[in-house]
């Protein structure tokens, strides 16, 4: 029976009867990366260094060294990220149980919202309006936050203004919902954290960290493409590097989408 | 009357770039006393400690006295020009290039004759002179006639461009646009008659204060530079690297830590790429190109400036990482000054004490303005200076290192 699902899978991939979206950033040095205030620790944007490029060096090969925070360009946020998650079982990048990395996604789209207001945010008004038009969020989903803030670049991306960055993201009730209610597997956004830019200013601090990753939950940031998912029904495939003790990682996010064929 | 300097035209694209000559570099040991004070923009001889004489050229024993006690002390400046000779053939490659030549023979007012260097304003035999020790395009020290007062446009004088880097219609870069230093920089540097000046800027997307204000500085034009990335130095060299003839690398990244604290590496590491570096990345993009245009015209390349910190001299344990990343900068600038020397062109390191800026706020006075320590590069630009001293901290700590570094290294941070 599961060799015919995976045959049947794999087919549908062949055909082109499942789409694959590419929802990853290329890593690239000017890829924004999360600022904190100066005097605390900062995270290494991306750096790549040529060890050789068919030279001196290396006369037949080409390759770099890398270098970059665990939180740079699209990528995922562990339960040991937050202090919330410090002492849950399997809470790092390399404990993780695989079988997390593959799961549903409900994308929720704000990208009008996002749009008129930088600072807006995800309420549980907007997931029950999502929930009627779709059914109850099925547990152990992704939601995604549909705002097309990944279409933006450079200083717009970032946004960051004397008070702080201006991006949208969720609010602390909605967290606490898809946490606690629909028992989510984890939250992506298509900014710098999972977190909207005002969040240390919520209460609690950052909402989308503490109730996700204090329930052994995983964040998403920085994805793009969201646009090309259907609003229920991809399923992504996210699977972290796996580091030892990783709080999180750069990673290549993908979407099954299943096009509805008309005939 | 010196002819004013012409705004170079474009280049000739048909037309081969000369490449640098040097003029004749050998020097003894003891002579490199006068280099010690060239650098600085002192004046100093060997001055007999047994019987008092100033002795020229430099010797191993007084001429005198037969004294082998000759240390450097600062000497008068003055002198009267005996007799002058213009060469207008010499078999020299590097003068060759720029007959004719005027020297002179100089009776110096504390007491030996030497042939000098004759700025081009000084009059006839008889005339009063001021001296001044000039580091060559070999890096080496000359001395150098220059009349007593201030004649138009005498900086323009082809001789004493040569023994400078006078910013007057070359093009500067600033490395990096959110130090504190680089808006008076570049309002210095203008002023100083600087053709362009470039303003390196990382992080686009982050905003800084400075951007108005030196947006607002006519002839200022930003570029991408973000010295971290090699990808990023490379690019912007593959751009411009040919159009800079004055680089002033201003980068800097203090945060202060505690030698034991947890995340003492990140911050020394952090430090280290933004600093060493980040001017190891620049010496790889900018110096080749640098190098080869040392004979570029009347204002091909002629100077990178490292502004770096005084504790890079001695380490001074609340600025730790900062101290030890500007030690390793000052190395790093050595092993550049020798390399860019054979292009002719200077490595000018500017040593400044700590400025009164924001990461230096619970540092009591004296503390350097950015502007002064803006005008003190310029300034050293345009007498050719090679070590330049700014502040009253740095100034204290260079005369106490020369008297007694481990005195400066044990009170550091009592």
């Amino acid at each position: 029976m599961n060799g015919d699902i995976l045959a049947t899978f794999a087919g549908a991939l062949a055909s082109g009867q499942i789409r694959v979206v590419d929802l990853t950033h290329t890593l690239s040095p000017d890829f924004p990366v999360i600022v904190m205030p100066p005097e605390l620790g900062q995270s290494a944007p991306f750096r790549m260094e040529r060890i050789s490029r068919y030279d001196a060096a290396g006369p037949a090969w080409y390759w770099n060294n890398l270098a970059f925070g665990e939180h740079t360009g699209t990528h995922f946020d562990a339960p040991i990220h937050w202090y919330t998650g410090r002492d849950l079982p399997l809470n790092s990048v390399d404990t993780l149980p695989p079988s997390d990395m593959i799961a549903a996604a409900c994308v929720i789209d704000c990208s009008a919202e996002a749009a008129k207001d930088a600072d807006f945010l995800l309420t549980v008004a907007d997931v029950a309006k999502w929930e009627k038009k779709h059914g109850r969020i099925p547990p152990r989903s992704w939601v995604l936050l549909r705002t097309d803030w990944s279409k933006k670049t450079g200083a717009a991306y970032a946004n960051l203004l004397a008070d702080g960055a201006h991006t949208p993201g969720p609010d602390a009730e909605v967290m606490r919902f898809l946490v606690g209610e629909r028992e989510i597997i984890g939250f992506g956004t298509e900014t710098i954290g999972t977190d909207a830019g005002q969040a240390g200013h919520f209460s609690p601090p950052y909402p989308a960290h503490h109730y996700l990753h204090g329930a052994g939950r995983y964040g998403l940031q920085c994805l793009a493409n969201l646009d090309q998912l259907p609003e229920s029904g991809a399923v992504i495939v996210s699977a972290p590097l796996k580091i030892q003790n990783g709080s999180g990682s750069p990673l290549r996010v993908l979407a099954l989408v299943q096009e509805r064929s008309t005939g | 009357m010196t002819e004013p300097l012409a705004k170079p035209k474009r280049k000739n694209p048909l037309v081969r770039t000369r490449q640098p000559l040097l003029p004749p570099a050998s020097r003894s040991r003891k002579a490199h006393g006068l280099t010690l004070a060239a650098a600085t923009g002192r004046f100093m001889l060997q001055c007999c400690g047994e019987c008092g004489q100033y002795i020229y050229p430099v010797r191993e024993a007084c001429p005198n006295c037969l004294s082998a006690f000759l240390p450097f002390k600062d000497a008068p400046t003055g002198g009267v020009l005996l007799s002058e000779t213009r060469i207008e053939v010499t078999g020299d490659p590097y003068f060759r290039e720029h007959m004719p030549w005027r020297t002179g023979l100089v009776r110096l007012d504390c007491g030996p004759s030497a042939v000098v260097h004759l700025h081009g304003d000084c009059g006839g035999p008889g005339s009063q002179l001021s001296l001044s020790l000039q580091l060559d395009r070999a890096g080496q020290a000359v001395l150098f006639a220059s009349p007593v007062s201030e004649t138009p446009d005498m900086e323009d004088d082809p001789q004493w461009r040569e023994m400078t880097a006078d910013p007057k219609y070359r093009r500067v870069l600033i490395t990096e646009g959110r130090s504190p230093v680089a808006v008076a920089l570049a309002i210095a540097l203008k002023k100083a008659g600087a053709a362009k000046v470039f303003v390196g800027v990382a992080d686009r997307w982050k905003p800084f204060e400075e951007q108005k204000a030196l947006e607002a500085i006519e002839g200022v034009e930003f570029v991408d530079l973000d010295l971290t990335s090699e990808r990023s130095v490379q690019e912007l060299a593959m751009d411009i690297g040919a159009k800079v003839e004055i680089l002033i690398n201003t980068a800097d990244h203090v945060r202060p830590t505690h030698l034991f604290n947890a995340g003492a590496i990140n911050t020394a590491r952090d430090a280290m790429d933004h600093t060493v570096m980040g001017l190891m990345r620049l010496a790889q993009a900018f110096g080749p190109v640098m190098r080869s245009r040392g004979a570029d015209g009347k204002t091909g390349a002629v100077a990178w400036v490292n502004v770096l910190s005084i504790h890079g001299l001695s380490n001074v344990p609340q600025f730790g990482v900062h101290s030890a990343a500007h030690a390793a900068c000052l190395s790093l600038s050595q092993w550049l000054r020798s390399e860019l020397r054979q292009g002719g062109v200077r490595v000018i390191n500017a040593f400044t004490g700590p400025l009164d800026t924001e990461w230096f706020q619970t540092v009591p006075p004296p503390k350097v303005a950015p502007k002064a320590l803006a005008d003190a590069i310029v300034d050293g630009l345009k007498r050719g200076l090679e070590d330049i001293y700014v502040g009253d901290v740095a100034k204290d700590i260079e005369a106490r290192l020369f008297d007694n570094p481990k005195a400066v290294e044990r009170e550091a941070g009592q």
